[in-house]
């Protein structure tokens, strides 16, 4: 729960550093990056050599942001266990050998297999990349201006305030409980209902005075965002070259290119 | 359960946006008719408290592992199915986005999986009917035994049915060489597990509300008696049965028009070295017969995701490797990338 806290914190510190991709607008930047993914996606399973140039895009992007490469594979623990279980299947299925190097033959599948993982890696440093350049409020602001209901971005909002708060306060219940309980793994059996129970209750009964003192405050439905970041010509030539970009690099097999410079 | 973005075609991610869009806007718009003002800082608190509390582990007695609460069911028992549902796509959207559990392409498919069977189907089509039923007699006891019934039921039950659709968008997607069967038959029971222990929990949680607030809890009032059910449960019981019909149904074509691995190597697989007809009836059971060319031609028109052939067939090895060639020094630019960055940034730094 403290790795869960220090992780937020961390995605909010780095959404607020200085950079030219931190300055653009957040629509763009949302855009830019669901293209990137869907066409990452659109690769055929084969197709690793076509693949490998779309890593460039993330990677540039990473140091104009001014942020290391490194900071988000430690989240590939939680992306590449199932992508790996099913990826892993693929050379045992398919058995074809599609090329061969020197005497040793490299089948389909296990060429599939490592696409998959590549188009994994890939959506998550995208992913990663947006959320480490832009802070919250900035997307939901944006996901409002492109008509998201608002019931669902104030909701968004509103939770990503209390995420915080709420494992803090469940960090420290189950501190407690292991000091009272040490060494045993878990809470136990017995404990199951009233652990989490308990701070349900509070939390509802926290939730009507949230709503009083919203209230108070004059909440009449609507919440008013801090104006973002407008979206400029910058914004809009980020968008449409990234986008481009995107295209290209799906339609033109860039590695085929530079490798066949080399090899005859 | 989480699917990340590597395990869809971009074709099924849209059409499971599509689908977990519908539910939402259905959901919003009741929660319009349904004082949405006073429910949204309870929904924000509850589901910032449930995102939380997955993070918790549970001791499963007697084993060395421990167990996560069930969101979904939680959820739709303490704020009802459309709160509950849009809940539950904060709570997966933030994951998504911060903790890289699930992916941006892959949310609408998780909110399917996870959020739509658990809310939707794990109260109207369980907690509802079992609460409002008369199993185990009268009284708060029985109201109790009817709350870790429709827990453990409820919590089963959609696990296995996001578990099932896990697969089939994964299958659909042309994702993984496994077949369906397979698939499935890796997937379900270790979902039933999962399931069984992620319903005890939440049945716990929901067992401690009932003792100290009953009427947080949607069909219970203040005293810890049902309120009165609008639908009986032979009503439920009979939709279970025509969705169970139409689900079986269905899903015996699919079987049936695309046969397994096994099926094929049995059949007609005179390419791999195998006899032609293994001594079935090829005509009727084979990959030959009607029914297989007719799901075969009703396949070829309704299909609408890439075809999985490898390209540039006529020299693979030598386009593969000044591919492997080009890759390298893809590899080599982004190395010399980094390099570039690093320096900078210590050069501004300093």
């Amino acid at each position: 729960m403290e790795k869960a806290l220090s992780e937020l914190g961390q995605m909010d510190e780095l959404a607020v550093m200085e950079s030219p991709i931190h300055d653009l607008n957040a629509a763009a930047k949302l855009l830019s990056t669901i293209v990137y993914i869907i066409t990452v996606m659109s690769f055929d399973k084969y197709d690793l050599s076509g693949l490998l140039p779309m890593v460039l895009v993330p990677v540039l992007m990473y140091q104009i942001a001014g942020i290391p490469v490194h900071t988000c594979f430690y989240k590939l623990r939680i992306v590449l266990p199932l992508v790996m279980a099913v990826g892993l299947f693929n050379p045992f299925f398919d058995r074809a050998i599609m090329l061969k190097i020197g005497t040793v033959g490299i089948s389909g599948g296990v060429i599939s297999m490592i696409t998959l993982m590549l188009k994994g890696v890939l959506c998550l440093m995208a992913s990663f990349l947006l959320v480490a350049t832009t802070p919250f409020d900035s997307i939901c602001a944006a996901l409002r201006k492109m008509h998201l209901p608002r019931t669902l971005v104030t909701l968004l909002l509103l939770t990503y305030r209390y995420v915080g708060v709420m494992t803090q306060e469940l960090a420290i219940m189950t501190d407690a409980y292991h000091l009272r309980a040490p060494g045993q793994k878990g809470i136990h059996v017995s404990a199951w209902g009233s652990f989490l129970g308990q701070l349900l209750l509070r939390s509802m009964d926290r939730a009507q005075e949230l709503y009083s003192s919203m209230l108070l405050r004059g909440y009449h439905q609507h919440f008013h965002y801090a104006p973002g970041k407008p979206f400029r010509a910058k914004d809009a030539a980020f968008l449409i070259l990234s986008c481009l970009c995107f295209i290209l690099l799906r339609h033109i097999n860039v590695a085929e290119l530079l490798g066949s410079l080399i090899v005859r | 359960m989480h699917m990340a973005d590597a395990l869809l075609a971009p074709a099924v991610a849209a059409t499971m946006y599509v689908a977990s869009g519908a539910a939402a806007g259905v959901s919003i718009t009741k929660l319009r008719k349904d004082d949405e003002p006073q429910k949204l800082p309870t929904m924000a608190v509850t589901a910032a408290l449930v995102f939380a509390g997955q993070m918790i582990n549970y001791t499963i007695p007697g084993t060395g592992s421990s167990g996560h609460m069930c969101g979904g069911m939680m959820l739709s028992a303490l704020l009802g199915p459309y709160a509950g549902f849009l809940s539950m796509i904060v709570i997966l959207a933030i994951q998504c986005l911060f903790f890289a559990d699930g992916g941006l392409l892959a949310l609408g498919a998780n909110i399917w999986n996870m959020a739509f069977y658990g809310c939707f189907v794990g109260y109207f089509l369980i907690w509802k009917p079992i609460i409002h039923s008369k199993w185990f007699g009268e009284g708060r006891s029985a109201v109790r035994k009817r709350i870790i019934a429709a827990s453990i039921i409820g919590c089963v039950l959609t696990l296995q049915l996001g578990a099932f659709s896990v697969v089939l968008e994964t299958s659909l997607s042309g994702i993984t060489e496994l077949p369906f069967g397979a698939f499935m038959a890796l997937m379900q029971p270790i979902h039933l597990a999962i399931g069984l222990i992620e319903g005890l929990i939440t049945a716990a949680v929901l067992c401690f509300v009932f003792e100290s607030r009953p009427e947080l809890l949607r069909d219970v009032d203040e005293t810890g008696i049902a309120l009165d059910a609008k639908r009986s449960l032979k009503t439920t019981v009979a939709i279970l049965a025509i969705v169970a019909v139409v689900v079986g149904g269905g899903l015996s074509l699919f079987a049936s028009g695309n046969p397994d691995g096994l099926e094929w190597a049995l059949f007609g697989n005179a390419d791999g070295g195998y006899s032609t007809n293994m001594g079935l009836d090829e005509e009727n059971f084979g990959v030959s017969s009607q029914a297989a060319e007719t799901a075969e031609s009703i396949q070829e028109k309704t299909s609408f995701l890439p075809d999985y052939a490898f390209t540039d067939s006529d020299s693979p090895v030598g386009t593969s490797v000044s591919g492997i060639v080009g890759g390298a020094m893809v590899a080599g630019v982004a190395i010399l990338i980094c390099c570039a960055g690093g320096f900078f940034r210590r050069k501004k730094r300093a």
